[in-house]
This record gives structure tokens, C-alpha cells and sequence, in this order.
């Protein structure tokens, strides 16, 4: 049965609607002055010109500290679009705000969480800084992290959010610890935890086990416990089950 | 522009004041106008092994607080031209070190000399950052053995985190490795650590082996730099490390440098 296809085109619904989650730049309104706004807009976006253009902004009020009474949304909304940023909307504040934002064809979203401002890339920072001293330099790939100097006593390294390379020896006293795999292209002397977030499947690689600690999700096991075949040979620390075993790694 | 040189090493005893007199001595014999400064206030010892304790007047830490000027300080060494030295404060602490003010002595000396080397305290406190700070190079002084080695790897660590070069993220500091007091005896008996372990675990630059010799001790008892002397095995071993400092090529002597190990080889089998 073939129905003409005009027919077809005229049965669909010109729309439909779908839930969708879109990441947006929120920008945490402290108090508002036009032209301290304008002058530190200008200076955040002469650091990362490309982030800005055509940038779509929802103004965050939870953290609005000002008089409500000086809130210009008009204003407001002319500094951004000089500057080629589209705002869309507004984020928490009380009926009053709410109201304001509906006038000047705002939309209005509810307010979120007290989280710590962010977004606007600062010149050059590594967020995966966790010890008191810096880490080796390292390169990261999409979620991985790759360390191509030495990991030294009292240094840690941790790749938040995927496996870790080492392509150097890692130190007694020195700590490395990945969300994912922990490769180690050298001996594996300090402290190696992978699967910090509870990823069973993780394992750890390394071309000479001589560990203080080995650990996947939490399972660990000291160096007195590896005091097998396997140390001081390449091998791969896994679980199975809840054990974690050591196998040699056979080429 | 002075080339600064920090002698550290983490752990106390290692040979960094040893270190320090004989490079710095080396150095102004090659015909480079060398600095050495001595960066352990309270403890002082690098003007007892340079032999110029009697002649110490000011200090570095009076230099930094404005109450003497850099000429003032710094004692021209009797035996070796060209060599300069900056004491350290007997009286005062570690505090005294501020950063702006070794930035602001650093800056005037550097000026006028070719080299400054900064003699560490031990630890890994305010003063030995201070003085690793400013480093361009730095010799880690270390001894054959396993905590020696461990600290020495903890402030690698640290060079390559805490210092002016790295803070700034210019090109890092170059770091050497100096095994002093090597027995090779007691290496062979597995009581000490190799020079091939050491690598293995630190995995640096070679800078050199000092043989463990009496030569040292009765070199730093008598006041005099062991690089001076010329015949002992210490002296000749600091005169190749501070040759390939310099840019030298010099194979690696006194590894086995005893007869007994001879013997045992021929005989023993």
C-alpha cells in the first residue's frame, strides 16, 4: 500500500518537541556597574577572543550581591551584544528579578547550585594539580594524561578522569593515580592507584614491578604482598573478582 | 650574566660543602671569576673547609639587610685567584634569607662573576629553597646508599617544581648527578649501593664518582679545597667532574680504583 507522498509531508507535525541539555556559560553577576563591566569584559575576552564570539550567555543571579533596583537588564544586554555575546536568559533571583528579565524578553531559569564560577578559560592552568608540589610536566589527550619525565619522591600525578602513561620511572615515594588504566613504561617503585573512582576494570601495567602500593577501586595490596614470581618483572595488576591478582606480562 | 649552580642534595653529610669549595675552586682555576656562597646560616662550615674563617667580618645575611655592601662581604680566596667567598651568618636563622633580598644579591653579583655556586643546607626547608631557587644547574650530591638516594630524588622533584625556572616555565634546570664517598670494595659486598643502581633509580646526568678517601677529611681538617690536591684520587675525580660541568668529555676513573679488587680478580676468581 503506497500512499502519495504529498500526503506523508502533510501528516507530520511541523515540530516536535525533545528534553535536550546544552552546556552554557553562566555569567555570575556580583553587582552590576556598566562600565566596570564593560572594561573587564573587554579584558577576559582580549585573553581568548575566539570563546566569546557569538557566545551564548545565561546571567547568573545567585550570587548577585548589588541592589536589585540598579539591575539593568537593557543595559546589560547592549554591553554583551557590542561584544557580539548573546544573552539568553536569566539564572535565579527572587519575582522581582524574575519580572525584570520577563520585560526585557528574558527568559527565566531557575537558580542553580552555588557552584564555583568557572568556564572562561583562565591563561593556561592545570586542573588535574592535586599535591602540595606540582607535578612533571605532562601532556594531556582528550581525558588521558601523559608524563614523559621521571615521577619523583613526594610528586603525584592523577588523571581525573581517564588512564595515565608514564613513559619514565615512578619513584619510591612518588604517587600516580588514574580514573582509568595506569601505564608505566619503566619500573613502578612508588605508589600506583588506578580506577579511583571504582572502575573494577582498570588495571595496572608496568615493565618492573618494585611497588610500595598497588591499588584498582580501592582493592590494594602493599609491597609485602607482592613479594612473588612477578617482582622486579614486567607485570599487569588486575581484578578478578574482588582480588587482586598480578600476572606476568609475557611479550 | 653569572651561571648560578646549586650544590643540594636533601639529606645532611653527603659532601655538599665538600662539593662546593672543590667546584667552585675548579672553576676559578679554569680562569672563570667564581663566587661560592654559603646558604646554611646558623650553621656555617664553608669558611672553616675554604680556610677563611678569620677573615669573616660581614655576611651574606648582612649584605641582604642593607648593613654591609657586596664588596665588603666577600673574601678573596689566598691559594686561587679569581675565587670569591660569600659566608654565612653564624647568629642569625634561616628566616634571615628573604627571597627578594638573595634575588637582589644574586642580580648585583651576577654582574661581575662567571659563576655563582649556592652551598645548600641539608632538608628541604626554607633555606635550601632559597637557595636552589635561583639555580640555572644544580650538582645532587648524593652517597651510595638508600636514603641518600631517596632524598635526593625528593628534591628533584622539587627543582623541577619550586624553582625560579620552573615557576616561570623557562627551559628547566640541568640537573647533575655527584656519587660521592664510592667504596668500591664495599660495593662489590653488596653494602653499597652501585653507580649502576644509583642511575637506575635517579636516572640523571653523571657529573662524576668521588672515591670515599682520607684525602677529603684531612683536606677539609686542614682548610684547603681537595681539588688542590692534585695527587689524591677525591681531587682528581672533582678536577674530571668539574671538566664535564664545563662541557668536557673525561671517561669515569677510580671506579675500581683499589688493589685488593685487583687481586681478587686475578686470584680469587
Amino acid at each position: 500500500m503506497s500512499e502519495p507522498a504529498a500526503t506523508a509531508t502533510d501528516n507530520r507535525a511541523c515540530f516536535e518537541l525533545r528534553g535536550a541539555s546544552q552546556t552554557l556559560t553562566v555569567m555570575e553577576l556580583h553587582h552590576f556597574d556598566p562600565d566596570a563591566l564593560e572594561r573587564d569584559l573587554r579584558d577576559k575576552i582580549r585573553q581568548a577572543p575566539n570563546f566569546f564570539r557569538d557566545l551564548p550567555l545565561v546571567i547568573g543571579l545567585d550570587h548577585y550581591e548589588g541592589n536589585v533596583a540598579d539591575l539593568d537588564f537593557f543595559q546589560l544586554i547592549g554591553i554583551c551584544r557590542t561584544h557580539s555575546i548573546q544573552v539568553l536568559g536569566v539564572r535565579g533571583g527572587d519575582d522581582d528579578i524574575r519580572r525584570l528579565a520577563r520585560n526585557a524578553a528574558l527568559a527565566w531559569l531557575p537558580g542553580g547550585q552555588a557552584s564555583t564560577p568557572r568556564a572562561v578559560p583562565e591563561p593556561e592552568q592545570d586542573t588535574a594539580e592535586s599535591s602540595e608540589e606540582s607535578t612533571p610536566e605532562t601532556t594531556s589527550t582528550g581525558a588521558g594524561r601523559l608524563v614523559t619525565q621521571p615521577v619523583r619522591s613526594g610528586q603525584q600525578v592523577y588523571a581525573p578522569e581517564g588512564d595515565l602513561i608514564i613513559m619514565a620511572p615512578v619513584g619510591a615515594g612518588a604517587e600516580v593515580l588514574a580514573a582509568g588504566h595506569i601505564h608505566i613504561y619503566g619500573p613502578l617503585r612508588g605508589r600506583a592507584l588506578a580506577g579511583v573512582h571504582g572502575d573494577t576494570s582498570a588495571s595496572i601495567f608496568c615493565q618492573s614491578l618494585e611497588a610500595e602500593l598497588v591499588s584498582v577501586a580501592g582493592h590494594y595490596k602493599i609491597s609485602e604482598d607482592l613479594q612473588g614470581d612477578d617482582w622486579r618483572t614486567p607485570a599487569r595488576i588486575r581484578l578478578e573478582g574482588d582480588v587482586l591478582t598480578v600476572d606476568p606480562l609475557t611479550r | 650574566m653569572a651561571r648560578i649552580i646549586v650544590v643540594t642534595s636533601g639529606k645532611g653529610g653527603v659532601g655538599k660543602t665538600t662539593t662546593s669549595a672543590s667546584i667552585s675552586t675548579g672553576l676559578a682555576q679554569r680562569g672563570y671569576k667564581t663566587a661560592v656562597i654559603d646558604f646554611d646560616v646558623g650553621l656555617r662550615n664553608l669558611d672553616l673547609i675554604m680556610n677563611c674563617e678569620r677573615r669573616v667580618v660581614y655576611d651574606f645575611v648582612n649584605v641582604i639587610q642593607g648593613e654591609a655592601t657586596l664588596n665588603q662581604a666577600l673574601i678573596r680566596d689566598k691559594r686561587v685567584e679569581n675565587l670569591f667567598i660569600l659566608p654565612a651568618s653564624q647568629t642569625r636563622d634561616k628566616e634571615a634569607l628573604t627571597a627578594e633580598g638573595v634575588q637582589k644579591v644574586l642580580d648585583e653579583m651576577s654582574e661581575t662573576f662567571d659563576y655563582l655556586v649556592c652551598d645548600s643546607p641539608a632538608g628541604i626547608e626554607h633555606g635550601a629553597l632559597m637557595a636552589l631557587y635561583h639555580a640555572d644547574e644544580a650538582i645532587v650530591v648524593t652517597n651510595p646508599e638508600v636514603s641518600s638516594v631517596r632524598d635526593s630524588d625528593r628534591i628533584l622533584g622539587i627543582l623541577q617544581s619550586k624553582s625560579r625556572r620552573a615557576e616561570q616555565g623557562m627551559d628547566p634546570v640541568k640537573e647533575h648527578l655527584l656519587l660521592t664517598r664510592y667504596n668500591s670494595e664495599r660495593v662489590e659486598r653488596g653494602e653499597m649501593l652501585s653507580l649502576e643502581d644509583v642511575n637506575d633509580i635517579l636516572s640523571i646526568s653523571l657529573l662524576g664518582v668521588i672515591p670515599e678517601s682520607q684525602a677529603v677529611l684531612n683536606a677539609s681538617n686542614q682548610g684547603s679545597p681537595v681539588i688542590l690536591e692534585d695527587e689524591s684520587e677525591a681531587g682528581g675525580a672533582y678536577a674530571d667532574a668539574v671538566a664535564r660541568l664545563l662541557g668536557e668529555e673525561r671517561p669515569l676513573r677510580f671506579l675500581d680504583g683499589n688493589k685488593k679488587g685487583f687481586l681478587k680478580r686475578m686470584f680469587g676468581g
